[in-house]
């Protein structure tokens, strides 16, 4: 195993963790906010890559594909608040779960019709096409490092929001004493729609970012989303930093656990069992951390409410 | 009389009664993936076999069409409720090799005839076959082993190898390591509907290869293929025509062009059953059929022959009229082997761009007369 190797894999998982990070932060904001858990987060995550891929093939320019699927997935996110979501905040969690699981199965089957049964074609913009030499010998795809980029943006982009505007203190105020903001004059029905769009449009961005090196297909968010669970689950419910630890945390572990396990496993096996047991491993490793976390820390490592 | 008998007796008059009406119906039921990263596999094999039914004129095939999801679970529910309550005589339809493992063992059982236009696990080639269970495509390793022959032919001398981890993945490493002569630089398993493919491409990097074989059907092979061109890994690819068929090739567009794949049909494979086919298929769905698409078609083709010569209440002598394979396949000449596995060529196949679209064009011919190791042990 050389140290070109084990860098790049390093670079694998953290650019792996700051797309979940997109995801879950906006299903941590809404969960925190709203005490909505949204199992329709990974349709907008859909939702952005394929106005993304479509608008992209339309124009020839991805950037234009990438504020058209951030504008439909923060458009589609605001639709379904004010339509659907808005008359769940007073049910229960099994209401919640039920409706956001039948808008699953309504927008799947809606951007089927509209798309077509087929994965869409969605390419890395031009300029950042190709590897780069980061020296070592490490060389790296140009796009993954510029998803790094983004993720790093988009982190500090958030914590401003949250910690230095007047929307950020609504929003916390929001988490912490909701009837108390709404008695001091605060529209708590917009802050809602603005919050639920806001989480919509990161993960429409996630979406398209991911499309261009993924499968642009109906159904692409349900994995991720599992995972983004995962994330705010090992993070602390509502906890935009909890977030971006859980993420980087999850995509990281899981990376250098299909990375490392095989071949941990191949010093005493040979080598296609030792790759079969890796790989099982491997795949269970995040849980196996949601769960010692849930054991030591039952709200998360950094919970929001105490 | 208790409520249970009146239930069969009412049962057993329906299915009489329905028997009368119409002697030689025969229902089919296709399960098969139309939702998911596998949808384009089963929306093609599913539109190949309508477009046959068409043509045929044939009124006595009824089609029930239900989507699996890609999940064995839900498919082993499709199944069991075609089987009870539409009372399907064949099935049909399932893309996946662990779908196939939960469902075909169960329906063949219950005398339904499985007809695969897809997934041909080793599982149900070997001392498990049955003689209710026809495969129409191939069995799993067939084409890989082609392509592990290709390999040598190319010179390689250290492949890296990787596929999913089910039981169509390990039949495509077994399939190509039984022909493949070099060193193996590599060998992975990724998981099933995986989209991330950093980790792999970075052992590939790391490994020292001159080539490297997939087998990724359906969305997997757009994510690989998209990461694979953006990681400045340069290294040839050989594959079999799953990773590299018309359903996936639009989505992965130039970065596919060059690779060498093997299959037992290609687009313009020339003869006249064929050429009509593709320009059928183009004229009523406006886009160039897959592999798949060519499989379902033939599949019904080949149920559409038997309802010819045999009645399907009498199951002996359909299976026997399945048996005969008197139909005109598009893939060519095409016969069971004792095990109701294909006897057939495999061709060697180039991705191209030919008028702007990026398809396959054939180069040569890998295997004649082919057949799975896996009869000798299958007792009919």
């Amino acid at each position: 195993m050389s140290f070109a190797l084990f860098a790049e894999q390093l670079l694998n998982g953290v650019q792996f963790g700051l797309m979940l990070f997109l995801m879950a932060a906006g299903l941590t904001l809404v969960f925190g906010v709203m005490g909505l858990i949204n199992l329709a987060h990974g349709s907008l995550y859909m939702i952005g890559a394929f106005f993304c891929a479509a608008a992209a093939a339309a124009t020839g320019n991805f950037w234009l594909g990438l504020i058209a699927g951030l504008a439909a997935a923060a458009a589609a996110g605001a639709i379904i608040e004010v339509v659907v979501i808005r008359r769940l905040y007073a049910r229960g969690h099994l209401d919640q779960v039920l409706a956001t699981f039948a808008l699953i199965l309504i927008l799947s089957e809606a951007v089927r019709m509209v798309f077509g049964p087929f994965p869409l074609y969605l390419s890395v913009p031009p300029e950042l096409r190709g590897s780069v030499n980061l020296g070592g010998g490490v060389s790296y795809s140009l796009y993954r490092l510029a998803l790094i980029g983004f993720g790093i943006a988009t982190a500090i982009g958030l914590w401003v929001l949250i910690a230095r505007t007047r929307l950020g203190i609504r929003i916390r105020a929001g988490e912490s004493d909701r009837e108390m903001i709404a008695a001091l004059g605060v529209n708590i029905k917009a802050l809602y729609t603005v919050v639920f769009a806001l989480g919509a449009a990161l993960a429409g961005m996630a979406g398209a970012l991911v499309g261009a090196i993924q499968s642009v297909q109906v159904g692409m968010g349900e994995p991720v989303l599992i995972l983004a669970f995962v994330v705010i689950v090992i993070g602390g419910i509502g906890s935009i930093k909890g977030a971006l630890v859980g993420a980087l945390l999850v995509g990281v572990i899981d990376t250098m656990g299909r990375f490392l396990l095989p071949r941990f496993f191949s010093l005493f096996l040979d080598t296609s069992q030792a790759m079969g047991v890796g790989a099982a491993l491997a795949s269970m490793l995040i849980y196996v951390l949601m769960a010692l976390v849930l054991v030591l820390r039952p709200k998360g490592l950094f919970p929001a409410h105490g | 009389m208790t409520f249970g008998r009146k239930l069969a007796l009412a049962a057993t008059a329906a299915v009489f009664s329905a028997g009368l009406a119409s002697a030689e119906q025969v229902t089919v039921g296709m399960i098969t993936t139309l939702s998911g990263g596998g949808a384009g596999l089963g929306v093609d094999v599913r539109d190949g076999f309508r477009l046959a039914l068409e043509q045929s004129g044939n009124e006595n095939l009824r089609l029930v069409v239900e989507d699996d999801a890609q999940r064995p679970e839900l498919a082993v529910q499709i199944a069991e409720r075609m089987i009870q309550s539409e009372r399907a005589h064949i099935l049909t339809g399932i893309i996946w090799s662990n779908l196939a493992m939960a469902v075909v063992p169960s329906a063949v059982a219950q005398d339904v005839i499985y007809v695969s236009p897809n997934a041909g696990p080793s599982a149900l080639a070997g001392a498990n076959c049955h003689p209710n269970y026809f495969n129409a495509a191939w069995q799993n390793d067939m084409l890989h082993e082609a392509a592990g022959a290709v390999a040598n032919e190319q010179g390689y001398t250290n492949t890296f190898i990787m596929a999913p981890n089910y039981p169509a993945g390990t039949d495509a490493l077994t399939g190509f390591k039984r022909y493949y002569e070099g060193e193996q630089a590599g060998e992975l398993f990724t998981q099933v509907g995986q989209t991330d493919y950093a980790a792999e491409i970075a052992e590939i990097r790391a490994s020292g290869a001159d080539s490297v074989f997939i087998f990724l059907p359906g969305g997997m092979g757009i994510s690989f293929m998209r990461q694979y061109e953006q990681s400045g890994v340069d290294l040839p690819l050989i594959s079999a025509a799953f990773t590299f068929s018309q359903d996936i090739l639009p989505a992965v567009g130039e970065a596919a062009l060059g690779v060498l794949n093997t299959s037992q049909w290609s687009p313009d494979l020339d003869n006249e059953a064929n050429t009509a086919f593709v320009a059928a298929f183009r004229e009523a769905y406006g886009r160039t059929p897959s592999l798949y698409a060519s499989q379902g078609f033939d599949t019904a083709n080949l149920i559409l022959s038997a309802m010819e010569t045999a009645d399907i209440s009498d199951l002996d002598a359909f299976r026997a009229a399945l048996r005969e394979a008197d139909f005109t396949s598009v893939r060519g000449d095409f016969r069971f082997a004792s095990n109701q596995h294909p006897i057939q060529r495999v061709y060697v196949r180039e991705v191209v761009e030919v008028d702007g679209e990026v398809t396959n064009r054939i180069i040569g011919v890998a295997f004649e007369e082919h057949q799975d190791v896996y009869g000798e042990d299958c007792s009919m």
